[in-house]
């Protein structure tokens, strides 16, 4: 018997599997995808440390740096405003994760546990809220934005990134009460709690891992926007790393390669190392919005 | 106070204030602004007046907005095709026993989790037309002689973006798939194996069943975040060569923000949505979870 599959395989019985097989099927499938999924990153990291000779030869194997440099992380880090840029990102993901967290944690409850009249409609609102794409909001919005002189603020950014966290948040933090059990609310409201007293002493300490999937994912979220800080904002002061690197790294006909790869690099590090912390967070965060 | 604070209509309303306030400021009111922009020919800078369907008579008889919708469609069907057939296969190998799966799975997301225009920078310099590393590599293996020009043919652009959107897809159909084959009981495949089914029938016939729901589920956003991506597009080829590679999201930011004609640009955009809502409502209504699938009985 050599077949196998999943099923096999989680009662414990995949060693009937014989070994050339498996590797025919699963490892050398599993590695192809591997090498195509994480090769960019690799060539991330090769180009932004290769010397301008090397990346403008094509005798030399690309795949190897013969005399590594730090000039590109140098010209980037000194010579352009990618600091601000970095630092603006942070500033609006962060304000705007939080914002978006505390505004849903309340709406989350009351759609869920208050259940006030209307809460259906209104859970079924946020829903639809979270398919609105940015692309067919983005020139509406830019007039608000105008109209309130927001535009090139970070305020702007701040403000309108909720659009798409606060749906996401809710809807992820609706689910994340459904699974706490109503007794221990009707117990505390017996013992003459107040609703305050519940969410803050009894359904937020209980959602903690709830709360940190929508954080980490609102927080990547927005660290990843592009559509809104292209068209929000114009002066370098105010960019973020996607759009400054974008827009203002790329001059002329002459591509610095380097320059632009370590960019890539550095701006894409501060979400990976997140992730890395929190991937049981973040994975179940993705799914869990989903699988609702 | 404490009437006030007990009566969970009251309380609900209060609660959901903050929420609502700023949907409400900078999601509904754009999106009803966004359709009435596009009945009117505001610009950059002044307001507009309504013209009726003048936006959209333009843009059926505009050979430009009619290829950008076929760019579109064709990016749309085949990226989804192609990141779900990848997708699942992908999950099924990670479903099986492995070493270091969390590990793998994990690393398996990056390119879903850092930012895409980032990427897509990456992707830009693989497919440089003189320093392609994919084309030095096929040179040295003495598969082709010259180096492809990646971007600058109009339907190996349309390829190569395509191609860089599944590589970010891809992580997302899979590690969410994933998460639904986990959720199947090995009961139903012992019974099937019981039963004499080969691998295949147990495949076709009980995980695939199974799983249809979460499919539709996660194609729907696929779909959606393919029909209206931007970044991608805008990084790598600003819709070019030929306009070959523009989208409808990129030719509504081009028409409105450079352009400075919002109310054509809004008209191209609030053009995506009767699509978005289409395939929203095949996926709810053809592929809902039915009832025997969650144990009851088929109606």
């Amino acid at each position: 018997m050599t077949v196998s599959g999943p099923a096999e395989d989680s009662r414990g019985m995949g060693y009937l599997e014989s070994l050339p097989r498996r590797w025919v099927t699963l490892y050398l499938p599993l590695l192809c995808f591997l090498i195509v999924l994480l090769f960019p990153f690799y060539w991330m990291t090769m180009t932004s440390f290769k010397p301008d000779a090397e990346l403008m030869s094509r005798e030399a194997n690309p795949f190897w740096i013969h005399n590594p440099t730090f000039a590109h992380f140098e010209k980037l880090l000194l010579h352009t405003s990618y600091p601000e840029w970095m630092w603006n990102t942070i500033i609006v993901s962060v304000v705007a994760t939080f914002t978006s967290l505390a505004a849903s944690v309340f709406a989350a409850y009351a759609i869920e546990r208050l259940r006030f009249r209307g809460a259906k409609g209104t859970g079924m609102a946020i829903f639809l809220a979270y398919l609105v794409p940015p692309s067919i909001l983005f020139i509406p919005l830019a007039t608000v934005v105008f109209q309130m002189g927001l535009f090139d603020t970070r305020w702007a950014l701040i403000l309108t990134y909720p659009t798409f966290l606060i749906p996401f948040c809710t809807w992820l933090l609706m689910g994340y009460f459904r699974t706490i059990p109503y007794e221990l609310e009707e117990c505390a409201l017996i013992d003459g709690a107040t609703r305050w007293q519940i969410l803050t002493k009894i359904i937020l300490p209980l959602a903690v891992p709830g709360l940190i999937s929508a954080g980490i994912f609102a927080f990547t979220l927005s660290w990843n926007e592009f559509i809104y800080a292209l068209t929000f904002v114009s002066s370098s002061e105010v960019k973020t790393v996607p759009v400054g690197v974008v827009t203002e790294l790329v001059e002329g006909d002459v591509y610095h390669w380097g320059a632009l790869m370590a960019g890539a690099l550095l701006g894409s590090l501060p979400v990976a190392i997140l992730y890395s912390f929190f991937v049981e967070y973040y994975v179940s965060g993705m799914t869990g919005a989903v699988k609702e | 106070m404490r009437p006030f604070l007990d009566n969970r209509n009251a309380l609900g309303l209060a609660f959901m204030l903050p929420a609502a306030a700023l949907l409400l400021v900078f999601l509904t009111y754009p999106l009803g602004l966004g359709l009435w922009l596009g009945f009117t020919d505001a610009r950059i800078g002044r307001p507009g007046h309504w013209i009726g369907i003048d936006n959209f008579e333009s843009l059926f008889g505009d050979s430009l907005a009619r290829l950008s919708l076929f760019n579109t469609l064709f990016y749309t069907v085949i990226a989804s095709v192609v990141k779900f057939a990848l997708g699942l296969w992908l999950a099924l190998l990670l479903n099986r026993h492995l070493p270091f799966k969390a590990f793998l799975r994990a690393i398996v997301l990056l390119p879903f989790i850092v930012p895409t225009a980032l990427s897509a920078i990456a992707f830009w310099w693989i497919y440089d037309a003189q320093f392609s590393v994919v084309s030095w590599l096929l040179v040295k293996m003495g598969l082709i002689d010259t180096y492809i020009d990646f971007l600058g043919e109009p339907w190996m652009a349309r390829f190569s973006t395509i191609a860089a959107n599944v590589w970010r897809g891809v992580p997302f159909v899979a590690i969410c798939l994933l998460a639904g084959l986990q959720t199947i009981s090995p009961t139903l495949y012992e019974a099937a194996a019981l039963d004499g089914a080969t691998e295949w029938q147990k495949f076709r016939h009980v995980t695939l069943p199974m799983l249809t729901p979460i499919i539709a589920v996660v194609m729907t956003f696929s779909v959606l975040f393919t029909f209206t991506d931007f970044q991608l597009i805008y990084v790598l080829t600003r819709g070019g060569p030929l306009n070959a590679t523009h989208l409808m999201a990129t030719l509504s930011f081009q028409r409105a923000i450079p352009g400075g004609n919002l109310g054509e640009g809004a008209a191209l955009a609030m053009a995506m949505a009767p699509f978005l809502l289409a395939a929203i409502l095949f996926s709810y209504f053809g592929l809902q979870r039915r009832a025997w699938q969650q144990g009851g009985g088929d109606k």
